[in-house]
């Protein structure tokens, strides 16, 4: 590793974790500095205003803004993410499996679609503007319309009403068989790949496409080159940094289709969480969640930038 | 003058299209064959028939005339927001590429932060605070989708402002007013407008999503996300109501694509680019 990238990645790592703490402030001031009092929401209307005055004390309510934030950061920085208002229950506690869930979900999808993705790509560009490409490219682009229910209720009716393949509802529980858990989350599972493939494989296609079209990968063909050189050679290292950039953009976009998957297959994930406490207006758990998910959505774009960085050979092999 | 015959038959069906819903959409209470709340069977989700077009939903109501008005709903939202994303990304991101210095520095680093997190995310922190309402609604899905905005539009308009025209109008004295709607608006208008396709498609997809997941638009009225969400129980029993308004909003959205699609290959081709 020579200097330059180290102190390149070193910046773009600080950087990242600046805008997390920008983000918290963002998140926290979203729910706080706004109009609504927490000891009134979870009292109720008709709480006496000596009981509202004692929840307040209590939840340390009466405290300047920017204290009950640091609290708030300590907190979330040392594991404690609050108790929630509806429930009363520790969140950290409630998320822990509830994150392990999702992730589980995610990581299957991603498994699927980064390959299926890429390989599309590649076979778009090797038939460029033939009726492939543009049976891909149309595919993709309709598929870009569709909202995630649509495509998930689609696999449901088909998969799950009429052939019973898979289950509808994807419960899971603690003592199901590693088999099990993959047959629950294969419908949720599949709707996300395809939620996410249409645009991973558009970018794929159109990332292969500007190498290929460079002058370098040109002189590379007219000096005689066999095409399997070429791309080895030439044109994969240069791609390879754009390639990972789309997987990674759109891991970050899994992030929010998750959300909406999880609550078409009722799966005990983070985002079905999320959107319930939304509904019960269980400011804790929407603070702490909503920070998780844009925590997880910086940093898998910090790690898109660490990686283009790494792979760019100019970057790596500086003069 | 436009040829209607060199229209592409791709963008024709688009345009046909969203006519359609449109027209559905404007004239509801006239085509719709009953009332949004009427009920008018006594068993949930009838199946198909010459009586009800589409059969019914989930409280007996007819889905057709449920769908009819969910295009009102729907396309009235999703058009404010648009309006407010557009005028509001637009007259900041001009603003930020003309004033430059300080003003462009904050808004372009705060535009970077509220993009840094994903939309949805940022809508359901804020919407679990606000009351739920139409205005908020728009409110919400206006102010978070005009940072896309802002940011194409302070791109193009830095390119513009340092254009010999620009630097005339600055040093024969006018405003900044006048630079901004006078000289930039009208050169940034092409790149804008066939953004303003993408982002309509955008707002209506988003509103979808919050009144599917029960945040947007409350019962009784529905849009069409929220009509998907009251019929989905059915799903499980081979019922498709709820599939019916999702295909709307895939057909919307494709059509508007189309259009987009084609006006982008226009403007492109009048100063001489691809198509």
């Amino acid at each position: 590793m020579s200097a330059p990238i180290v102190k390149l990645v070193a910046q773009r790592i600080a950087l990242g974790i600046l805008l997390l703490l920008a983000v918290s402030v963002l998140i926290f001031a979203g729910t706080q500095i706004l109009p609504g009092d927490v000891a009134q929401a979870i009292l109720g209307q008709s709480a006496t205003p000596e009981s509202l005055a004692n929840l307040r004390e209590q939840l340390g309510l009466n405290d300047p803004a920017y204290i009950r934030y640091f609290r708030w950061l300590g907190g979330v920085l040392t594991g404690d993410l609050g108790t929630a208002m509806s429930s009363g229950q520790d969140i950290a506690t409630s998320i822990k499996e509830r994150l392990w869930n999702t992730l589980f979900l995610a990581f299957w999808a991603a498994i699927v679609a980064i390959p299926l993705a890429i390989t599309l790509g590649l076979i778009a560009v090797r038939y460029r503007n033939g009726w492939v490409d543009k049976l891909i490219s149309g595919v993709a682009l309709a598929s870009t319309s569709f909202p995630e229910f649509f495509i998930g209720y689609l696999l449901v009716f088909y998969f799950a009403v009429q052939h019973q393949w898979f289950p509808a509802i994807s419960t899971v529980y603690d003592g199901m068989s590693f088999g099990e858990r993959l047959q629950a989350i294969a419908l949720p599972a599949a709707a996300l790949t395809l939620v996410v493939l249409a645009h991973m494989m558009r970018m794929t296609r159109a990332a292969i496409l500007n190498v290929m079209q460079s002058a370098y990968v040109e002189t590379a063909e007219l000096k005689g080159l066999s095409a399997s050189a070429v791309i080895r050679k030439h044109a994969l290292p240069n791609a390879i940094a754009p390639i990972i950039n789309v997987v990674m953009l759109n891991l970050a976009y899994l992030v929010v289709g998750v959300v909406v998957v999880e609550v078409i297959f009722v799966y005990p994930g983070m985002g079905q969480y999320l959107v319930d406490h939304v509904t019960k207006r269980d400011v804790p758990v929407v603070q702490a969640v909503g920070l998780i998910f844009a925590a997880v959505y910086i940093t898998l774009n910090i790690i898109a930038d660490i990686a283009a960085i790494v792979a760019n050979p100019r970057l790596r092999h500086p003069k | 003058m436009l040829d209607v015959r060199r229209i592409p038959i791709a963008a024709l069906v688009g345009i046909v299209l969203t006519t359609l819903f449109v027209l559905a959409a404007v004239f509801a209470p006239w085509i719709a064959p009953h009332g949004n709340a009427e009920i008018v069977s006594d068993v949930p989700w009838e199946p198909m028939s010459s009586l009800h077009w589409l059969g019914t939903d989930n409280l007996g109501r007819d889905l057709l005339s449920r769908m009819i008005y969910g295009a009102r709903i729907t396309l009235f939202i999703a058009v404010l927001a648009t309006a407010l994303s557009f005028s509001l990304g637009a007259i900041l991101g001009f603003s930020a590429a003309v004033f430059g210095g300080w003003f462009d520095t904050i808004l372009s680093r705060l535009v970077d932060l509220l993009m840094s997190i994903p939309t949805l995310i940022m809508g359901l922190v804020v919407l679990s605070v606000l009351p739920s309402n139409l205005v908020t609604l728009i409110l919400v899905m206006g102010i978070l989708d005009s940072t896309r905005v802002y940011r194409l539009s302070r791109a193009v308009a830095v390119d513009i402002n340092v254009m010999d025209y620009v630097e005339a109008a600055k040093l024969r004295g006018e405003g900044s007013g006048w630079i901004i709607f006078r000289e930039i608006l009208p050169n940034a208008l092409s790149p804008l407008v066939s953004e303003l396709g993408l982002r309509f498609i955008y707002a209506v997809l988003f509103l979808s999503t919050l009144s599917f997941l029960g945040l947007g638009v409350q019962p009784p009225d529905a849009d069409w996300g929220g009509m998907v969400k009251e019929n989905k129980d059915g799903i499980v029993f081979g019922i498709g109501a709820a599939l019916m308004p999702a295909a709307a909003i895939a057909a919307l959205a494709i059509s508007v694509n189309l259009v987009a699609d084609w006006v982008l290959n226009r403007t492109t081709s009048l100063k001489g680019g691809r198509g």
